[in-house]
């Protein structure tokens, strides 16, 4: 059961002496190489994971942990510079690519003695809300292997059929998720344009935090859009969200839009008293296309909210059914100018034609980008014509103010914390995923999730239940800028009164089978 | 209002990225048609945002030289190169006008 602990009692455990780093380190590593099916992973980091765990354990022999991380495996989005290990983006145009430095969240992780077992599985570039559309294969959420899943299915599988009906992690961080869920780690970083890390987070039933715009360094993500990327933080409950996010937030010189003020990590306290919180509920969330059951969920929290005495209220964010045009034309935009790096001169995939440096470039290109990207930078460049600037882009920025407009309103009001689904539904079969395009799966995935990354606000998927087909179902906390603390602090409440259920894999009790048989809690809070 | 022939070859040319077949024009086509949305809102007297975060000062450090010196370590990942140069083919030659490129658009 230790793989099954969260990040804060394994590190209690690692303190204690119950278990070593090597030990822990090489129960993940066994349980990555078992779950291959789901494709969590692009690259297994096991030498140098062993080698990390190894100095580690020195520390902890010598009694000098380096804090709470210390010999703590997680596993990096592969969109995430990591020097000496393959970073792709899933994509082929950085195929083989080896970056020569570490992006800031994962030297600040490897500096509090982490330990790196891999780089995860994404759309290609990001770009997706599916994890489907990555040159390595799509990702399959744990979650169609386990009983809560299985049992509801018609007609009963057969335990060993891998291709039984998979259903998707969803996107783009759709690896990470997957790696958490599946407890190969104990917290993975992915990252947030448009919701990318709260909605697989909601479909494989773990914790997805996207913090505040400028909160943590994006230095070394490589950038979808720079107006709205930030890394996200993936963990199995709440209070592991908050041990990651002191680890990472900051200021960072290399990071110019990354703000300076002081950030102090903070441990969460127990609320019991939620009185004094007002928390609002947008009515325009509830959107053509939400499942009755999410409804009847969200209703169900509210009242959880009102029943303890919180003040719970109806508002308004009128922009809401902009937020995602509007995303549209500034991702392509912005995705249309960050993909020109893209040339094969420096780094990268190089095409062979040799005819002169323009159909270098694009014979490159072609060769390197899938539909999707290529797709969205088109896109982008159609907006950023002169005759189109105004008409769409600048117009789309207008747009955006007015979304993160309707949030000040709110907040202004006097609301604490938003509360709101993070996805339409449950995740969908993969089978049935890909009947629609990308463009249109992003389009309908991100409703939810994407006014955050307009207004730059923090949000959180918090797992709440399980649908009628056994699958995880996530609730959304939207807080005010930079105040983490307190969205932290109503999720973790809200997270102890929902229990939601541990996910029963038989791989996973294959492998922990071992002499620490104490933990049988059907939860993590 | 469909994309004319020109203006697709024109983003091709920006973008230096092809359509590559039908589906890639249908697809420009459709996003066009949801920006269009956009058209629905009121945005008089509203100011462009360009970054959530506008009302902060960016940050600025001393001008002082505090990396570099990493040649090695960025030709690594070029794939060719002579000496300290990253070798590109000749410049200065345009892209084939669409008349005479074989490729898909030529069709349309």
């Amino acid at each position: 059961a230790m793989l099954r602990t969260s990040l804060r009692q394994v590190s209690v455990a690692l303190k204690e002496g119950r278990v070593t780093p090597t030990e822990l380190c090489q129960r993940c590593l066994a349980l990555i190489k078992s779950t291959k099916f789901l494709n969590a992973y692009i690259t297994v980091a096991e030498e140098t994971a062993l080698k990390q765990a190894e100095e580690s354990e020195e520390r902890y022999k010598r009694g000098q942990p380096l804090g709470i991380l210390d010999g703590i495996p997680i596993a990096v989005k592969d969109n995430f510079n990591t020097a000496g290990i393959e970073t792709t983006c899933a994509s082929n145009m950085l195929k083989g690519y080896i970056s020569p430095y570490n992006a800031t969240v994962v030297q600040k992780l490897l500096d509090q003695g982490a330990v790196l077992l891999g780089k995860t599985n994404l759309d290609e570039f990001a770009m997706g809300s599916g994890s489907t559309d990555g040159v390595f294969g799509p990702v399959r959420n744990p979650w169609s292997y386990s009983r809560q899943y299985r049992e509801k299915s018609v007609p009963k599988s057969h335990s060993e059929d891998k291709d039984f009906n998979w259903v998707i992690t969803g996107g783009s961080s759709g690896g990470s998720a997957a790696a958490v869920s599946s407890f190969t780690c104990f917290a993975a970083l992915g990252s947030d344009t448009g919701g990318s890390t709260r909605n697989p987070a909601a479909h494989c039933g773990v914790v997805g935090l996207k913090p505040t715009y400028g909160l943590i360094s994006r230095h070394g993500l490589i950038p979808l859009v720079n107006s709205m990327d930030v890394p996200g933080i993936l963990t199995r409950c709440v209070d592991d969200a908050a041990v990651l996010l002191g680890s990472l937030a900051g200021h960072d010189p290399k990071d110019s839009t990354t703000v300076q003020d002081n950030f102090k990590p903070f441990e969460l306290p127990n609320l019991t008293d939620v009185s004094k919180l007002s928390i609002g509920i947008p009515k325009e969330y509830h959107t053509p296309g939400l499942s009755s059951e999410i409804l009847a969920l969200w209703s169900k929290a509210a009242d959880l909210f009102k029943n303890a005495g919180a003040k719970v209220v109806e508002v308004s964010l009128p922009h809401t059914r902009y937020s995602i045009v509007c995303y549209h034309v500034l991702c392509t935009a912005e995705v249309a100018s960050n993909m020109a790096r893209f040339d094969g001169l420096e780094y990268g995939h190089r095409s062979d034609m040799k005819e002169s440096t323009e159909s270098m470039y694009a014979a490159t290109r072609r060769e390197g980008f899938n539909d999707v990207v290529r797709g969205r930078i088109l896109s982008g460049n159609y907006f950023l014509l002169k005759e189109n600037y105004e008409k769409y882009f600048v117009k789309a920025q207008k747009v955006r103010r007015l979304i993160a407009n309707d949030f000040v309103k709110v907040f202004r009001s006097g609301v604490d914390i938003l509360l709101t689904p993070t996805t339409l539904s449950d995740a969908a079969p993969y089978m049935e995923f890909i009947q629609e395009d990308n463009r249109t799966r992003s389009a309908q995935d991100d409703i939810l999730t994407q006014a955050a990354n307009m207004a730059g606000l923090p949000a959180i998927n918090v797992p709440s239940a399980l649908s009628e087909r056994g699958l995880p179902v996530g609730l959304q906390f939207i807080g005010r800028s930079f105040q983490e603390k307190q969205l932290l602090t109503v999720a973790k409440w809200f997270e102890k009164q929902v229990q939601f259920p541990m996910i029963q894999l038989e791989e996973v009790k294959r492998h922990d089978n071992d002499v620490f048989q104490h933990q049988k809690s059907a939860s993590f809070s | 209002q469909k994309v004319s022939v020109e203006v697709l070859d024109h983003l091709e040319h920006l973008a230096l990225v092809d359509f590559r077949d039908s589906e890639g024009v249908e697809r420009l086509q459709k996003a066009i048609q949801f920006a269009d949305q956009l058209h629905e809102v009121n945005t008089d007297g509203v100011e462009p945002m360009v970054s959530v975060l506008e009302d902060r000062c960016l940050y600025l450090r001393e001008d002082d030289v505090t990396e570099g010196n990493c040649t090695k370590e960025l030709l690594e990942n070029a794939r060719e190169k002579v000496e300290e140069y990253f070798v590109a083919p000749p410049g200065n030659i345009p892209l084939p006008k669409l008349e005479e490129r074989d490729i898909f658009l030529q069709g349309s």
